[in-house]
């Protein structure tokens, strides 16, 4: 168990380098590391600036429709006959996810280092929507960078880009999914650093991404933490989260890390089960390395290239991890759990049969974990679960496994 | 002294320029690798880069992408890499060989583990492209201690104070890219690459070898006049793509770039 002064000092990260204990740091070709240099600046000095934080805080309240709210889940509760569930609705930001809290703040972020010109990789789509949202708002061109894997399961969201003025560049290398969109868009930005600004979309990747998506993320747990004291009078005893990236994750647990009692638990896509290698869990089943600009836990095999990955949900379909997830792992402050594909698609159909909430196929991992759990906890104990996007776009894919077309 | 140094200070006293080839290990077979190092450096190649194999080479565009791809086809590991330089070394005591490739094959098998072998198979510089002197701290004093050279980029958005920094850490020689983009990718300008060199030297005594962009005798030549080593990848692994069905083929058509290049440069 960590102690107190542990806690304080995990408070606190990343280091100057963007170190998070071991992991992290800015593992990048040459040519990015003056665009990143500008961007700690940048994002250093307007992050600490009154007047950014109020643009900031203006455009989540009155664009993304903040602050969520926190929905007891008062009937899932009672029948799982166990601790309250707590749902914190990040899907009903507007965009449809947590994403939108990110690119708000990277694409001012943008504005004031005056590059005319966005890129995106996107998994789900949910950040390549978000992302091309806040390009067409700020009339930026927008390039998302998808794997071709993903835009076939994920065809909604890809129109949508289309309809926001976005172009979808289908990826065609490596495993088709998430982690070659970014390789994509890595390229991309080496290319064109001069007039480009890349959003990363998840707390992955060089610094000082994992610290600024963190950074605009937190707005989650901040209300999170609000919210439950004044509705319930106290803290929760567990927050849980999906972790891909570990975007909604990271925001909903930061503001927690010093309150020692309250457990963090992430969840992992299982696939077809941790066992099977079909899976996409590094923090269950991988060990460090370095990828993508950071070190962190990863899925490689033992000549350290990285193995593909499977998950029913595009959006957690990436072999590694934002580095402060696997610093809290390592550091015994959060623990990581894997929810395997059928169980994350009853929670979908759970979920929303009983409360009339459709989650994402993302969020539903966390369902299926909060359900698990749940039972074998007091009926006065509290779980706060991050339901960080809505199912909508997941539709065509549950359809697809019901063997229906719609 | 380095092989590496060696190779530069004899190139320096003909009056010459060093041409170094780029091919990817196990490219498209893994017997292939050792007869065309053998072939470059016949045809007039000084010192060889040999590509370690990754899933995800984020700097690369599509041809070396590829040529990854191949020799992952054929499993092509970081163990396999180094005993084919093993092997090159039976028959060439010379030739200075540079490892290229990105981090995380490295980090699995282990610094030390790394340098140890590398060392032992007759490695005499290793370049990492995701690897910046910021984070090299334990590898660059391991590589250092098993007589490694440590071969770092400097790019055309690298600033004057970083010039600095980063050939204080390398050793061997300094790799400049040429253009802002991937492998394979635009033209590159030979006087603004002239005008980079100038500000480069400022801070530096080791040679300056430029990379991207070069595809025949022309860039080469041109390049050759402002830099001291003239690095050559893509056009060498769109030859080998284009071979991969015939592969005996492939050593001798490869070399007859690297001559044709090494004729132009030496004109």
């Amino acid at each position: 168990m960590p102690t107190k002064a542990d806690l304080a000092i995990a408070k606190q990260m990343p280091d100057e380098g963007g170190h998070f204990g071991d992991f992290g740091g800015r593992y990048v070709s040459e040519t990015l590391m003056a665009a990143l240099k500008q961007l700690e600046q940048t994002y250093e000095k307007l992050w600490r600036d009154p007047a950014f934080q109020a643009e900031f805080d203006r455009d989540l309240a009155h664009y993304v429709g903040r602050p969520s709210p926190l929905y007891h889940a008062e009937r899932l509760s009672s029948e799982l006959g166990g601790a309250q569930i707590y749902l914190k609705r990040e899907d009903l930001n507007h965009t449809g996810a947590h994403k939108v809290n990110n690119t708000i703040g990277q694409a001012l972020l943008a504005k004031h280092t005056g590059k005319p010109r966005v890129i995106a990789e996107t998994g789900a789509g949910q950040h390549g929507v978000a992302s091309a949202t806040v390009a067409a708002r700020l009339g930026l061109e927008c390039k998302v960078y998808m794997g071709i894997e993903d835009v076939r399961r994920q065809a909604l969201n890809v129109y949508r880009m289309k309809l926001l003025g976005a172009e979808v560049i289908p990826v065609e290398s490596g495993t088709r999914t998430l982690k070659d969109a970014m390789n994509e868009a890595m390229r991309d930005w080496v290319t064109n650093v001069d007039n480009t600004f890349y959003i990363i979309g998840t707390a992955a990747g060089p610094h000082p991404y994992p610290k600024l998506v963190r950074d605009f993320q937190s707005i989650i747990g901040r209300e999170a933490r609000q919210q439950c004291l004044d509705q319930a009078g106290r803290l929760p005893d567990a927050l849980v989260a999906c972790v891909g990236g570990g975007s909604n994750a990271i925001g909903l647990f930061h503001p927690f890390i010093e309150d020692a009692d309250v457990r963090m638990i992430g969840v992992e896509a299982g696939g077809y089960g941790v066992e099977t290698g079909q899976h996409a869990a590094p923090l269950s089943a991988g060990h460090p390395g370095v990828l993508h600009g950071n070190r962190t836990y990863l899925m490689s095999d033992d000549a350290g290239q990285i193995i593909g990955t499977h998950s029913v949900s595009a959006g957690l379909d990436y072999p590694g991890v934002g580095p402060e997830h696997s610093y809290l792992k390592d550091l015994g402050r959060a623990e990581y759990v894997a929810i395997n594909d059928d169980e994350a698609l009853n929670a979908f159909r759970h979920l929303t049969q009983v409360e009339g909430i459709m989650p994402a196929l993302e969020s539903s991992h966390a369902v299926a974990h909060a359900m698990k759990m749940a039972p074998t906890m007091d009926k006065d104990q509290i779980i706060v679960v991050n339901l960080s996007g809505r199912g909508d776009k997941d539709i065509h894919t549950v359809a697809e496994i019901d063997g229906i077309n719609v | 002294m380095s092989r590496i140094n060696e190779c530069f200070k004899q190139l320096e006293s003909q009056g010459r320029k060093a041409l170094i080839p780029y091919v990817t290990a196990g490219d498209p077979d893994p017997k292939v690798t050792v007869p065309l190092m053998h072939a470059l450096v016949d045809s007039g190649a000084d010192i060889l880069e040999l590509g370690i194999p990754f899933s995800d080479p984020m700097a690369d565009g599509p041809t070396i992408q590829l040529a990854c791809e191949r020799a992952l086809l054929h499993g092509t590991r970081l163990l396999d890499v180094l005993d084919m330089v093993a092997e090159f070394r039976q028959k060439d005591s010379t030739t200075p060989v540079v490892l290229m490739g990105y981090l995380n094959p490295i980090e699995i098998m282990g610094y030390a583990t790394f340098a140890e072998k590398a060392s032992a198979a007759g490695v005499d510089g290793v370049l990492t492209v995701d690897l910046p002197p910021e984070e090299a701290g334990e590898f660059n004093v391991l590589m250092k201690q098993a007589g490694i050279d440590v071969i770092y980029l400097l790019a055309p958005t690298t600033e004057e104070d970083r010039i600095q920094q980063v050939c204080a850490a390398g050793s061997g020689y300094v790799y400049y890219v040429s253009v802002k983009g991937v492998t394979g990718s635009s033209e590159l300008n030979v006087a603004e690459v002239a005008e980079k060199l100038d500000v480069i030297r400022k801070y530096t005594d080791m040679p300056v070898g430029v990379g991207f962009g070069i595809r025949d005798d022309n860039s080469a030549r041109a390049v050759s006049e402002v830099a001291d080593g003239v690095i050559v990848g893509s056009v060498l692994v769109n030859k080998i793509a284009e071979l991969a069905g015939s592969q005996d083929q492939i050593p001798e058509a490869v070399a007859a770039i690297t001559a044709s290049m090494r004729q132009a440069m030496d004109k």
